[in-house]
């Protein structure tokens, strides 16, 4: 396993301790349950394409927040209700993600999808999912590089 | 507002049914109601009460090689589903449906013609606010029989696809226009289901699927809609067989579905090899 922020090393250890595949799938049901969209004082619809995440056919945004200290806080808009993988995958990026160090945001791989979801997604919901976590990693990256 | 479906002068309308008739026949026995989704936590998530799941990669393939079950696993599918040769199937999903008639395909490969799609899929369901439950139902095993898979008639292998392409056959692309064009070959860090070569199949009209159906509510178009992509502007003679694909074979079932079922194309066959088999095969021609 690549390593991870500590949040989302947690969060990774406790899906990969899960062998039944019901009972992943039901976690995640239960973190997109988490998923709360991007208020308004951050972002209000119609969103700019600049946040929407490529080849996400859920029509996902992310907004990127700076918080005091430097790190960035990660919003996110998930337009389609069907879109449950992508809403779990917002809480857990938003969750775990959000006020940590950007140097460890930037080094987190897309293939982190795999990881949560397994290997049985079709290309079109990967795309998407590890749109969403490239979108957040060049958040991280970006401001990164405006830093030094 | 959409017309009731044999309104809308498909060939065979009996292949559909409303979101009101499933609401209506949801105790039924002789129904069985089964979701097929690309995302995998939906059905989980809630579904239509009484539905059973079936899931593209772990109930359809075969989990060795790349192909999809045979008689013996179809077999283990239905009984666990509770489905015998006498029960009606009726299938939806998200996207479009565009699962669930990979899914109506695949059991067509094993002749259970009983068998029909929920116009709208589960994004009508929704939107019509029909009940949904997490319960997931005990159907009970049953006994079911069924015949070896029948690739003969609506399946194309590739050595299929390469002499109908040299007697200029009819080929439809239903993939995106970037895909058939080879602007977009495969995701980056996307191995499996990429292709080393872009493009598409000589002579292949491209006709993404999802025309096929109205975004608003997932329904599908009317057969006069229909016949004015299919026939009038992309030229398709129904009198000749015709062989759809597009990445993998499940955007190309549902085309299948539209062509077969809904404008009555007497010869339509998927290609299941798709992109991710020709664009990969050693010198064969590609077209840009």
């Amino acid at each position: 396993m690549a390593e991870y922020p500590p949040r989302l090393h947690r969060l990774l250890s406790r899906v990969g301790g899960i062998a039944d595949r019901q009972e992943r799938i039901q976690l995640l049901i239960d973190l997109s349950k988490r998923y709360r969209r991007v208020a308004e004082e951050v972002a209000r619809p119609p969103f700019g394409d600049e946040h929407k995440v490529p080849a996400c056919e859920s029509q996902a945004y992310v907004f990127p927040v700076p918080n005091d200290d430097g790190t960035l806080a990660f919003h996110f808009a998930v337009d389609n209700p069907q879109g449950i993988s992508a809403m779990a995958m917002a809480a857990i990026l938003g969750d775990t993600l959000s006020g940590v160090p950007l140097d460890q945001v930037a080094a987190v791989p897309t293939e982190v999808v795999y990881e949560l979801f397994g290997n049985e997604l079709s290309m079109g919901k990967n795309m998407g999912l590890m749109g969403m976590v490239g979108m957040v990693t060049g958040y991280a990256r970006e401001r990164l590089a405006g830093a030094a | 507002m959409m017309t009731v479906i044999k309104d809308r002068g498909y060939a065979r309308p009996e292949a559909l049914v409303s979101t009101e008739w499933v609401a209506d026949h949801l105790d039924d026995p002789a129904i069985r109601v089964i979701e097929s989704n690309e995302d995998p936590l939906l059905y989980s998530s809630k579904h239509i009460p009484g539905a059973v799941e079936v899931d593209w990669t772990r109930d359809l393939n075969d989990q060795l090689r790349r192909d999809y079950l045979e008689r013996k696993g179809f077999e283990k599918l239905m009984s666990r589903i509770g489905v015998t040769p006498e029960t009606t199937v009726v299938f939806y999903g998200d996207k479009n449906n565009w699962w669930a008639t990979y899914a109506y395909w695949i059991f067509q490969l094993f002749g259970h013609t009983r068998a029909q799609v929920m116009d709208g899929g589960r994004l009508k369901w929704e939107q019509e606010g029909r009940p949904m439950t997490t319960d997931v139902p005990s159907s009970g095993s049953t006994a079911y029989r069924a015949p070896e898979r029948d690739d003969s008639k609506i399946r194309a292998f590739r050595d299929h696809v390469m002499t109908h392409l040299n007697a200029k056959g009819q080929l439809v692309d239903v993939r995106s226009p970037e895909e058939y064009s080879g602007e977009r070959l495969h995701m980056p860090a996307y191995p499996n289901e990429g292709a080393l070569r872009g493009g598409h199949i000589p002579g292949a009209v491209n006709v993404p699927w999802a025309r096929a159906v109205n975004a608003a509510d997932g329904t599908f178009k009317t057969a006069a809609e229909l016949r004015a992509i299919y026939q009038k502007e992309q030229k398709l003679d129904p009198k000749r067989e015709v062989i759809a694909y597009c990445r993998i074979g499940e955007r190309s079932s549902h085309t299948w579905f539209v062509l077969t079922h809904l404008l009555g194309f007497p010869n339509v066959r998927n290609y299941d090899g798709s992109w991710t088999e020709w664009g990969n095969l050693v010198n064969v021609p590609i077209e840009k």
